[in-house]
């Protein structure tokens, strides 16, 4: 079983192609594999408590992990008690952890 | 150090346009401080990261001088970078792509980045233990 890391910087509201994004995490957790799901720049904004943010809330009920990048979360005013269920702030340096431990990274 | 771990970058991006330049340079810096032996293949725009006649600027809108506007030069962010991954321990290669650097005039850089190709980024990757391709956006 592969370890893959998807970084997402870019957000729904801006970018159709998110989408893409959200359906490789579900299909490779289908597939067995292990994949987390981290959100960066503006790919936080859909992170929001009450935002219209179907695709990523879908990962979430898959239970795919989902981590949001407290720097970019600070850098938007998002506090880090007002996220969607399923989403948890979490340090840049996951990404390296991640690295080194040999993940598959992607980069959106 | 045997174990020591090795990551290589490939970046897209001029600096101060995105914020995918700052994640990257946010990402290189943790790897730093941890003394990893870090590569970094700047292709297109991300060649002026380094380019070494970036200057500080006055922002008369706001009516400060040079220094006390202190603006933020990413050729001070690399030079700062490869002396962190040295004070640590590990070591940067940085490669700007000779033929980007070309088309954009982009020729000098600060010391510790030379001018290399693509086939510099194969050979980074072969031998790190993990890689980042942090693709402009299409």
């Amino acid at each position: 079983m592969a370890n893959y890391l998807l970084i997402e910087s870019r957000d729904p509201f801006d970018s159709n192609d998110t989408r893409f994004l959200y359906d490789l995490a579900k299909q490779l957790k289908q597939q067995g594999e292990a994949v987390t799901v981290f959100l960066v720049q503006n790919g936080v904004l859909p992170a929001r408590a009450g935002a219209r943010a179907d695709g990523l809330s879908e990962l979430a009920k898959a239970g795919i992990p989902i981590l949001a990048d407290d720097f970019s979360l600070r850098e938007r005013g998002i506090p880090s008690d007002r996220l969607m269920v399923g989403v948890k702030p979490a340090p840049l340096d996951i990404v390296i952890d991640q690295l080194v431990d040999g993940c598959k990274a992607v980069w959106h | 150090m045997a174990d020591r771990k090795t990551l290589t970058f490939a970046l897209m991006d001029p600096p101060y346009e995105n914020a995918r330049s700052t994640t990257a340079l946010r990402l290189i810096h943790i790897a730093a401080k941890r003394g990893y032996d870090i590569n970094v293949f700047a292709y297109e725009g991300s060649v002026f990261l380094a380019f070494a006649n970036q200057k500080p600027h006055p922002n008369a809108m706001h009516g400060r001088n040079v220094e006390e506007e202190n603006h933020v030069l990413t050729k001070e962010l690399v030079s700062s970078l490869i002396q962190e991954t040295r004070r640590n321990g590990g070591k940067v290669d940085w490669v700007n792509c000779g033929l980007c650097v070309d088309e954009r005039g982009a020729v000098e850089a600060v010391e510790g980045v030379r001018r290399g190709s693509p086939a510099d980024f194969l050979k980074m990757a072969e031998g790190s233990d993990n890689t980042l391709v942090i693709g402009t956006r299409g």
